[in-house]
């Protein structure tokens, strides 16, 4: 038989074994582990199905929360920033702009273990035991108002706390409600009553973000076709930022390090009031030994870093941040590290602009 | 840089080009071109050799075509959404490299070799497949659209981003390579979870956000793609690298990146993203879940805020796009008087289920003001509904799902603005 020949006679086969049943099985694969499915599978359904045992109240709630929550959605849940509300709003939500917090809107208790425990706390997910998921859970309960202090939250106590928005919401009703009502002939002609006027403009608001905008750290669109052409964004930058700059100091560069401080955020504070969150806080970092800031938890490597005599000089600090895990294995910062090097020179610029 | 003119600049190109029409008429050069009597640089020397780009980037003057996001939007770029560059683009499939990204805790590099995808719950037995396991199942392609159900979702109150790529760019549209979601399910086996109607899978992504969505069974056994390629070439990170799950027709939080478990289940898991967000509220509070699919939509591409008529009258074409997540675009009509009369677009090819189509409007422009919009119509007899109407219905506290026309303002000087109209 000639190739061509044998080529289509298996065609003919595959097409008959393809028929209408299918499910033919190729046997690929190979049998998940009892051990590999417990360490994946977590997630939490309304009924409960999946809360782990253990338990928690908001008083141990308050203390985790603090350390590992707050620096995002503040010491009250009430968010900080951009940052998600997690607290408040109740009976908002047939208002202008209703308030959607745990509290307010979520219809399952379930949702926020199984949120909490799986993706939380940001960047540094999945390292929370189930005492403490119990103990965050009941710290957000308690900051809705919708249990005690002392309440302890467990599998067993879990559906004793009701959810306030629990019946608020219905199953997408648009193929009753819109499709008819928009479907059938389309108008072609005369399909408005009166003139048709503008009643809003979008440049009235302008929230728009502008296209010509250049800073220091913003590299060519275009990769490495000029060396030229990563100073000029610079030097625009440097016209519009104050002119107070000390000759070792680039304000310019450092108002550019305060938008790629915007990473880093989430887990450190600066400057006047700065508290100590899930990162220390960064005032005075530049140029001083590691590990010292007054109150912070540091890693093991990071504490033996310090005692053989680490500075956070320009350098150190550029190779830390480019690749922290890298840099020294262990480190609590779970940061994945700015890979342009002009947003390490700007972020470092910053941090010493707010060394006061 | 050659991005968006500013109106200063614009303004003057605006006032040289109509002052070149009225001189010369009907096209008609005083002086003859450079460009055509002197030998250019290009025309003389040499340009790069093979190699120099191993994997090729735009030309550099194609540098403003680019994803950019809303800062204010979002709290930390690592959750957060950047927008396609649709005002700038043609025809319907998205280049992978400008096609929008939404992340929940940022792009993870995640290598095939260290990748699996784990199938458990109420299957005959559970299984545990690699990135070379999946390459052997047999595969299909399909086009298919993907957009956040944000998508417009800052134009409910008002008219707010002034540019198509930032009311619209939330959607992307590539060639997927993939093995059916029902061939895996299969290759585990059904038999356990018994009468599949009311049976559900839970799909979960493999990063630190651990995106995790509930998609009922006969979706998942109907058409959704467990996809390794987009546009011929493996995923970008952005996309879920090595691999993601394809949801035609359905708001983008469901085409879970990085998909590392799919559990049969017999109720939904209401996760975060299916409760406390992608939900929609209505003006007595309550609110509407599981509107998954999304419904037809079309935006005018060009002329837009980004994509001005630099030309002057005369000769003008009139472009964008339409797609439906419950079928494909019939027909597009156009209208240039704010919806008073409409006029049916040419379909550059006929629609086809859950992708984007591409529509035209050649026209001859006579430089006067138009409110342009666009009104997709899909295979179902669905009309792509006005702003009003959907705020008749959902009132003006939703987010997600807006498929409203949408209005541009083209003034005779040929800017366009966002606006909402009467």
């Amino acid at each position: 038989m000639s190739k061509f020949l044998k080529s289509l006679s298996i065609c003919a086969a595959v097409a008959l074994a393809a028929g209408p049943a299918a499910a033919e099985k190729l046997g690929l694969g190979r049998t998940a582990l009892p051990e590999e499915i417990a360490a994946w599978d977590g997630d939490v359904s309304p009924d409960g199905a999946g809360l782990p045992a253990g338990s928690g109240d908001a008083i141990d709630g308050e203390g985790i929360f603090s350390e590992k929550c707050a620096s995002c959605h503040g010491d009250f849940a009430e968010g900080i920033d951009n940052w998600p509300k997690l607290a408040g709003g109740a009976d908002t939500l047939d208002h202008d702009d209703p308030l959607k917090t745990v509290g307010s809107y979520w219809p399952y208790l379930s949702t926020a273990f199984d949120y909490i425990k799986r993706s939380m706390p940001y960047g540094n997910a999945g390292t929370l035991n189930d005492d403490e998921v119990y103990a965050i859970v009941a710290y957000i309960l308690y900051s809705n108002d919708l249990i005690e202090d002392d309440f302890v939250l467990s599998k067993e106590t879990f559906f004793d706390v009701e959810m306030p928005n629990a019946d608020g919401f219905f199953v997408d009703d648009r193929a009753e409600t819109e499709y008819p009502a928009w479907s059938g002939e389309a108008c072609m002609e005369n399909c408005k009553d009166a003139p048709v006027k503008v009643t809003m403009r979008a440049l009235v608001l302008d929230v728009t973000p502008e296209t010509e905008e250049t800073s220091a750290v913003q590299e060519p669109a275009v990769t490495e076709t000029a060396a030229t052409s990563e100073e000029a964004p610079a030097e625009a930058t440097a016209e519009a930022a104050p002119a107070e700059a000390v000759a070792t100091f680039d304000a310019a560069l450092a108002a550019a390090g305060e938008k790629v401080f915007k990473k880093c955020k989430s887990c450190h504070q600066v400057g006047e009031g700065a508290k100590n969150r899930s990162g220390p806080v960064l005032t005075n970092v530049v140029g001083k030994p590691a590990g010292a800031v007054e109150g912070f938890k540091y890693s093991k490597p990071m504490k033996a870093a310090a005692e053989e005599g680490l500075i956070w000089t320009e350098a150190e600090l550029s190779a830390f941040l480019a690749k922290p895990k890298a840099y020294m294995k262990g480190t609590k910062m779970s940061f994945a590290g700015l890979k342009k090097d002009g947003d390490l020179a700007a972020v470092i610029e910053y941090l010493k602009s707010v060394a006061q | 840089m050659t991005n968006k003119p500013s109106r200063r600049e614009f303004l003057a190109s605006g006032l040289a080009a109509g002052a070149a029409i009225s001189a010369a008429g009907s096209a008609q050069a005083d002086i003859p071109d450079p460009l055509i009597t002197e030998v250019q640089p290009w025309a003389r020397e040499f340009g790069d050799g093979v190699d120099a780009t191993p994997y090729g980037m735009p030309i550099q003057f194609e540098s403003d075509v680019i994803r950019r996001n809303v800062e204010w939007l979002t709290a930390d770029t690592v959750s957060s959404i950047n927008f396609t560059p649709i005002h700038a683009l043609d025809g319907t499939i998205t280049p992978q490299g400008c096609a929008f990204e939404r992340h929940h805790s940022g792009a993870i590099e995640l290598r095939k070799e260290d990748y699996r995808l784990m199938i458990n719950g109420l299957v005959d037995n559970p299984l545990v497949f690699s990135y070379a396991d999946l390459e052997r199942f047999p595969r299909e392609n399909h086009v298919y659209f993907c957009e956040c159900a944000a998508n417009t979702g800052m134009e409910w109150a008002g008219a707010q981003l002034n540019g198509a790529q930032f009311t619209h760019g939330m959607i992307h549209n590539m060639e997927y390579t993939g093995v059916p979601l029902r061939t895996l399910l299969e290759e585990a086996g059904l038999d356990t979870a018994g009468d599949l109607k009311d049976k559900w899978v839970f799909v979960e992504g493999a990063d630190a956000s651990s995106n995790g969505r509930s998609i009922p069974m006969e979706k998942a056994l109907d058409d959704c793609l467990i996809a390794f390629k987009a546009n011929g070439e493996a995923l970008r990170k952005e996309h879920g690298y090595p691999v993601r799950l394809v949801v035609p027709g359905w708001e983008g939080n469901m085409w879970v990146k990085w998909i590392r478990r799919i559990e049969v289940m017999d109720g939904p898991v209401e996760s975060r993203e299916e409760t406390s967000k992608y939900t929609d509220t209505l003006a007595n509070g309550t609110s509407r879940k599981w509107t998954w699919a999304m419904d037809a939509k079309s935006v005018v591409t060009s002329p837009s805020p980004q994509a001005p008529i630099t030309h002057g009258k005369g000769p003008l074409v009139i472009t964008g796009l339409a797609w439906s997540g419950r079928g494909a675009i019939k027909r597009v009509d156009v209208s240039k008087d704010g919806g008073m009369t409409w006029e049916t677009a040419r379909l550059a090819k006929p629609g086809e289920k859950m992708a984007l189509t591409r529509f035209y409007l050649d026209t001859d422009w006579d430089g006067s003001e138009m409110m342009l919009q666009s009104r997709a119509i899909d295979d179902t007899g669905y009309i792509q509904p006005t702003k009003t109407q959907l705020r008749e219905v959902r009132g003006l506290n939703s987010i997600y799902h807006n498929n409203c026309i949408q209005t541009w303002l083209v003034r005779s000087n040929g800017e366009a603005e966002n606006v909402e109209v009467s």
